[in-house]
């Protein structure tokens, strides 16, 4: 017996159903777009995105690259997939906020958040995808041969497991949309279950891209280079979490508020409050840790040495220090812009240190000449995937229930 | 004692083919110091005079195609060069001839090291060090990903980025095929000044310290290999400080798994205690929404229950004083009638 059998109206068949579903997606995928300024650019940008891929795909990856034997990780793996999963963060701190910690107050927030975090995540494995020699053969570490002794192993098993926890976080919203309820009923009481899963598979991978890194004490600038590596790297996701939702829904609050109910309306700025303390709080014992690194490996006096210890600082305080500052008076002085601006900056700061862990202060040892710089097409490619995401975003969010309450599903609380 | 391709057989005959075969794999060992009897290779980059038939051998005993320049040109020391595709290995030049001194060379390749980095990041174990010394690479499995090339501390594989359907890493195999059938590898075999030297890592370390010892004033006092990453089958002794030819001295001693072993660790424990506190704390955050709805409903009711039995009382206390004026009323009236009666049977009386 199926699960959709009973979906819709009693009597339904599962042809009918499957019928309606394929009309429904039919008509909101086949329109023919406007020529908005969003659309006209976004066409650009995909059809540069186009010819790109078919460059990397038929002439190798030498073609749209600058990576050679010294730098073998460049613009891809320390923008797709570094900051990818540190910004999509979101989902699973949102969601643990809610679910697990109780500050239900917060509830609609969720939903946007596992968007962002879903749409996030997808695109790591797509980007993956053109970095790798032999796309085809990405399932191997799990199907041919598993190399468990590799840090990557860990990264690849658990993003894989998290997509697919996301997806069925996610899958709410689609099936509310299309109204299959039987279906819909039963994934909605693992909401608890997937949170925790999500947190345990986070947890592993956000640490392992920085566990990564542990690999290459000789080519990281000491200053980056930590056997903390791995804290940061998950602790910092979760102020990039955090920090994405508060900026992210500023932005779907300006650009989707035809799409917002009351609720979602006044918990959005609720929800600036609450994170904005909560990462000011998280950022300072950042701050800390990064302190406790610096102690721990006696690198004082390689702050104010050359350009890497004044770039190390300007993160530092910049981009740690200052947002820790600035969260904490706009959550205690009920300043929403600051909040919003400090998000966005916050956010920013996040992308700058996985930059420079993955490419500024990556073979720091070698002359400039040996040095790489991203070809303009690899963040060409980037730019194409990015604005991939983007457009799913906003199909989501027109047809599906994101940024309200469907009224045949109330939101019933866990 | 010097081990080059003139002696190499006998001393292979001597020592029998067992290490060739492989003892038991020790590799599970907490200090793995290298399978014993293995063997490596000794560069003594003294002895190098650039003239890269150890290249053009590469070349040829790994059917790779021919370089653009013949092995003959020496304008290619005019760059470093690197292991790229279709080279294994280089030799590169870092000092010109000078005060009639000779110029410094120094010949490239994959070290092999003894818990190699590549192996240990591989994440479809590709990699594997072998008993008999060389780590050997399975192209079949390769996904491509690169983490070998990133964590090798010195950058030593090149991949075939220009190959988009099967590329593949780039590296020295220490002709592991020609050694288990009792070859010397490609290199070792050509070198006519005899800078390459195979033979069991052990005599190999031995040899390196015996050349130190008898000529102090021609080399650093170090074997760059011994124990660098771990310890590497192939070693190097120089004349000039090492970071000099090449070979950096600040990657440490450490072998690599080391470098990810506490972060591994930390799996199990994110795995086993993870869920545990997070249902906990949902349990307890359950049970406080709980016990308050309980209380707010409790209050509810006993507020409701206080008010209703205070308005009983009130009700009941208006009763009585309702039955009360009822009955003086009654009482009032009886009275009257009687009286009135009364006041009747004494005016039919009167």
């Amino acid at each position: 017996m199926s699960v959709l059998s009973h979906s819709e109206s009693g009597d339904a068949t599962f042809l009918d159903i499957v019928k309606l579903t394929v009309k429904r997606v039919a008509k909101a995928v086949f329109v023919v777009p406007k020529p908005t300024p969003f659309n006209i650019i976004a066409g650009l940008i995909v059809a540069m995105g186009l010819v790109l891929t078919y460059l990397r795909f038929a002439y190798g990856l030498a073609a749209v690259t600058n990576l050679d034997g010294n730098m073998p990780w460049g613009f891809w793996i320390g923008f797709d997939l570094l900051c990818g999963v540190a910004l999509a963060a979101g989902g699973y701190t949102t969601s643990a906020a809610v679910y697990i910690f109780g500050m239900k107050k917060y509830h609609a927030a969720v939903r946007p958040a596992i968007l962002t975090g879903f749409l996030g995540y997808s695109l790591v494995p797509i980007a993956l995808l053109y970095d790798v020699g032999r796309p085809w053969r990405l399932p191997y570490p799990f199907v041919v041969s598993q190399g468990t002794t590799s840090v990557m192993f860990e990264v690849a098993a658990c993003v894989g497991l998290y997509v697919t926890v996301l997806f069925l976080e996610w899958s709410i919203a689609p099936l509310e949309w299309l109204k299959l309820k039987k279906i819909r009923n039963f994934l909605h009481k693992a909401t608890i279950a997937l949170t925790i899963f999500g947190v345990v598979l986070s947890t592993l991978h956000q640490s392992s891209l920085g566990a990564m890194y542990l690999m290459t004490p000789g080519k990281l600038h000491p200053l980056w280079y930590s056997t903390y590596l791995p804290v940061y790297f998950f602790v910092s996701s979760i102020i990039a979490g955090l920090s994405m939702v508060m900026f992210e829904g500023a932005l779907s609050h300006k650009y989707f508020a035809h799409k917002h109910d009351e609720e979602h309306r006044v918990v959005g700025e609720q929800v600036a409050y609450g994170f904005a303390k909560a990462s000011s709080v998280i950022l300072l014992g950042y701050f800390v840790i990064k302190l406790i690194g610096l102690a721990h490996d006696n690198e004082w006096a390689m702050l104010t040495r050359d350009f890497y210890g004044w770039w190390f600082l300007l993160e530092l305080l910049g981009f740690v220090a200052l947002p820790c500052l600035l969260f904490a008076i706009g959550a205690r002085e009920k300043k929403l812009k600051l909040i919003q601006v400090t998000a966005g900056w916050t956010v920013f700061g996040i992308v700058l240190n996985r930059l420079n862990v993955s490419l500024v202060a990556f073979n720091y040892h070698l002359p400039s000449s040996e040095r790489y710089v991203p070809h303009w097409m690899e963040i060409g490619i980037s730019l194409f995937l990015v604005t991939c995401g983007v457009i799913a975003f906003k199909f989501i969010v027109t047809h599906m229930p994101i940024f309200y309450s469907h009224p045949e599903f109330p939101e019933d609380h866990h | 004692m010097s081990i080059s391709r003139r002696n190499f057989l006998g001393m292979l005959a001597a020592a029998g083919a067992s290490a060739a075969v492989g003892k038991k794999a020790q590799a599970a060992s907490a200090d793995f110091t290298g399978y014993p009897d293995s063997y490596g290779v000794l560069h003594d980059t003294t002895l190098c005079v650039g003239c890269r038939s150890c290249e053009e051998a590469c070349n040829r005993v790994n059917n790779l195609p021919a370089p653009e320049k013949p092995f003959t040109d020496k304008t290619v020391f005019e760059k470093k060069r690197r292991v790229v595709t279709g080279v294994y290995t280089v030799v590169n030049q870092y000092k010109e001839a000078k005060d009639g001194k000779p110029p410094i060379f120094r010949k490239m390749q994959c070290n092999h090291c003894l818990e190699p980095a590549c192996a240990n990041a591989c994440f479809v174990s590709a990699f594997k060090k072998t008993p008999e010394g060389p780590v050997v690479y399975d192209p079949s499995v390769c996904v491509g990903c690169r983490f070998c090339l990133l964590a090798c501390p010195w950058a030593l594989p090149g991949y075939e980025y220009d190959d988009p359907f099967a590329p593949v890493v780039i590296r020295c195999t220490m002709c592991y095929p020609r050694i288990l059938e009792g070859k010397l590898p490609g290199c070792v075999e050509a070198c006519p000044m005899e800078a390459l030297t195979f033979g069991k890592r052990d005599d190999l370390i031995k040899i390196a310290r015996e050349r130190i010892r008898r000529h102090p004033e021609r080399y650093q006092d170090h074997i760059y290999g011994e124990h660098e990453n771990g310890g590497t089958s192939w070693m190097y002794i120089s004349g000039e400080p090492f970071d000099d030819v090449g070979l950096r001295t600040d990657i440490g001693t450490t072998p690599p798994p080391k470098l990810t072993a506490g972060a591994l660790g930390a799996v199990p424990i994110v795995v086993g205690l993870w869920p545990v506190l997070l249902t906990g704390i949902y349990g307890i955050n359950k049970r406080k929404e709980k016990i308050a709805a309980k209380e707010k409903a409790d209050a509810v009711a006993k507020a409701i229950a206080e008010k209703q039995a205070e308005a009983d009382a009130a009700l009941k206390a208006e009763k009585e004083k309702a039955k009360k004026a009822q009955a003086g009323a009654v009482e009032k009236a009886v009275k009257k009638a009687l009286a009135d009666a009364a006041k009747k049977a004494k005016e039919e009386n009167a």
